[in-house]
């Protein structure tokens, strides 16, 4: 969303403490780390997996990296906000969830035959070692148990109720994908043992040691085992508690602030039509902003200060103003003209076209900002406007030629009017001269 | 439309029973003759069962539905293929860019939101029973954001880079508020070529999956 996006360019270039890297776990193709490192370092995310792949030829060393990355780097999702509605939404099930295409798995696919293309390749090279296959089939397991790893922890996070449950831990929230992959991370990890045996290493040497490895892990879980499982239900009840306080709390707190007051108003004002209606449509901008989009209506980017311009209009006159802007950019003072002519032919549309509706489109790209306001109502005819009236020809079309955009009103009467606004944006370096 | 066929027969999904009364009510007196309220639904499970059972020409879907919301309803349906002639009006409260386009995406021909007025309603009904598609401003400006690359289409869906002009120019005289047929006037164009031009940004919006994946191979020269 562009506000969003705008408000995250700005804190960018805010220095905000420690700066951290985390792993991306939107698009991974395998663990996410190399997007992940790509947006830390600004890197396009093809060099750091090219870097990946070419330092993999040095003795394994990419791969290495990665997996220590992969162990190392905490995954990104648990610090996504959105808006209170939508998570509240989400949590409950009753949003669209994202559609998986067989798109997404083209990526996989490649990288499947990429890997077993690379396995051919140094087989040829290298010859038939006995280590070797098994060694593969044992870091692809390993591998996959990872990520399925990575899918239960995505899940446990996004999962509002926090209970740690030890099928959870492990599958997550189940579906046949958690369970081919553990099958397999595990059947992958077995037959390499096993190949490893079969060929040279001896077979009990192996056994031993699987045996012995077993031991120590049973023992450790008889132990420790309940201690653990208690803090773990402990720690997962607390939690699911704080954020259920919190929750109840940022509604409450919402609440009180808006929609109580402005319920006591309209009991104040039942008898008042205009008022009422006013109250409920700033209302509702208000709880929409809140619950959806975070629309801001501060003068930070174009199009909150025309939002914010929209939302006065609204309030000041009783009618229905309605904003769609496309793109956006922060506001400087070579664009604040444009802001301000739009509020006058909003606040034009708003006092004599005589319709309860007036349209704001705003198109912002790199090149420039075009800002169209339409009205359905009365209509008038240009020419004869008195001399003496200021209010279209100086705020709106002088303003806008004196800072080098243009201005047009179309009007005719009994068909609405339409004023459109043109602003070319200057290059970043002659801002500071104005 | 040349041929009369009654009025339009529609189910409304929405999990707020006082909002259903009132589309209903609103309905019931704004559209008498036009349309036709068969059914109500509460949930993805009653929804299913009701479009099956009565087999709609429209059904008005909420985004925000328990059980997987209305994208759910509409893939479950294209499933079963109970009811392979029912369109979906998506009618919601959200203004969140991926709740609309997503559902845009899952095979809705329209967006309204739900403060729009009873007339209008009727209107947008109509015109989705009839095959068309329903663009508000707010959607068209969605579009746009989407196609251009401004919001962030990595929660929506990638591969949104082929709007003609003609429909780039067409949406934007949407977003900013004109009618169909004002779009016709100012385009020198006719309303059903406006109409086709609205399907074909619909149908690049639900691009199919084979297409992108056909592409990514090819890009690559995997093929």
């Amino acid at each position: 969303m562009s506000s969003a996006r705008a408000t995250a360019d700005a804190g960018a270039s805010v220095p905000t403490g420690t700066r951290r890297a985390y792993r991306d776990t939107q698009e991974p193709i395998l663990g996410g780390v190399a997007a992940g490192l790509a947006r830390h370092l600004g890197f396009p995310v093809l060099w750091v997996r090219a870097g990946f792949v070419l330092a993999a030829l040095l003795g394994g060393f990419g791969i290495a990296l990665y997996a220590g990355l992969w162990w190392m780097l905490p995954s990104d999702q648990r610090f996504e906000t959105a808006a209170p509605g939508i998570e509240s939404a989400s949590r409950g099930g009753r949003r669209p969830g994202r559609i998986r295409r067989l798109g997404d798995v083209g990526p996989a696919i490649a990288l499947a035959a990429l890997g077993f293309g690379g396995i051919l390749l140094l087989e040829a090279v290298l010859g038939r070692g006995a280590v070797f296959w098994p060694l593969v089939m044992g870091i692809v397991g390993v591998a996959l148990l990872w990520r399925q790893a990575d899918e239960a922890q995505r899940e446990r996070w996004l999962d509002g109720t926090g209970r740690i449950e030890p099928m959870r831990v492990v599958f997550g929230n189940g579906g046949w994908a958690s369970y081919a992959r553990v099958a397999a991370g595990v059947g992958l990890i077995v037959m390499a043992l096993v190949l490893y045996s079969a060929h040279g290493g001896s077979i009990s040497l192996a056994r031993d040691i699987i045996v012995a490895a077993l031991l120590t892990v049973v023992g450790l879980a008889i132990v420790i085992g309940p201690w653990v499982y208690r803090l773990a239900a402990d720690l997962s009840d607390e939690r699911a508690e704080r954020v259920r306080t919190q929750e109840r709390a940022d509604v409450a707190a919402h609440l009180h602030d808006s929609v109580l007051q402005t319920l006591a108003l309209i009991q104040k004002n039942a008898d008042d039509g205009a008022t009422v209606a006013r109250l409920a449509r700033a209302q509702e901008r208000d709880l929409r902003g809140w619950l959806y989009a975070g629309e801001s209506t501060d003068e930070r980017t174009v199009a909150s200060a025309l939002r914010g311009a929209a939302a006065r209009t609204e309030d000041e006159y009783g009618v229905s103003v309605e904003v769609v802007n496309v793109g956006d950019c922060d506001v400087d003072e070579g664009l604040r003209p444009i802001v301000h002519a739009t509020g006058e032919a909003v606040t034009n549309a708003a006092k004599h076209a005589g319709t309860g509706k007036v349209d704001v489109y705003a198109e912002i790209t790199d090149g420039a900002v075009d800002v169209f306001v339409r009205d359905r109502g009365r209509g008038f005819d240009l020419s004869t406007v008195p001399a003496d009236r200021y209010g279209v020809r100086n705020s709106i079309i002088d303003r806008m030629q004196r800072h080098g955009g243009s201005a047009e009103v179309r009007s005719e009467p009994g068909d609405g009017t339409e004023v459109r606004l043109h602003l070319a944006r200057q290059p970043r370096q002659e801002d500071d001269h104005e | 439309m040349s041929e009369q066929r009654g009025p339009v027969g529609i189910v409304i999904v929405d999990d707020h029973a006082m909002f259903r009364r009132g589309v209903r009510a609103e309905l019931e007196t704004v559209g008498r003759g036009l349309v036709d309220v068969r059914a109500e639904a509460a949930d993805v499970d009653e929804a299913i069962a009701a479009v099956t059972q009565h087999r709609p020409q429209v059904v008005l879907l909420d985004v925000h539905l328990p059980g997987g919301g209305g994208v759910e309803v509409m893939r479950r349906m294209t499933l079963t293929g109970a009811s392979p002639d029912t369109r979906y009006l998506a009618l919601s409260v959200s203004d969140a860019a991926e709740d609309v386009i997503g559902t845009i995406r899952g095979g809705a021909r329209g967006y309204v939101t739900k403060t729009i007025t009873g007339p209008e309603l009727v209107q947008a009904i109509g015109r989705v029973a009839e095959g068309d598609a329903v663009f508000s401003p707010r959607l068209a400006g969605f579009v746009l954001d989407a196609f251009s690359g401004s919001i962030d289409v990595a929660a929506v869906d990638e591969d949104l880079d082929r709007l003609t002009e003609r429909e780039r120019e067409v949406m934007r005289l949407i977003a900013r508020g004109y009618a169909y047929k004002e779009v016709a006037k100012e385009l020198f164009i006719s309303i059903k070529t406006v109409e086709t031009h609205m399907s074909s940004v619909l149908r690049k919006l639900q691009l199919s999956s084979r297409h992108e994946l056909t592409r990514w191979a090819s890009d690559r020269r995997l093929l």
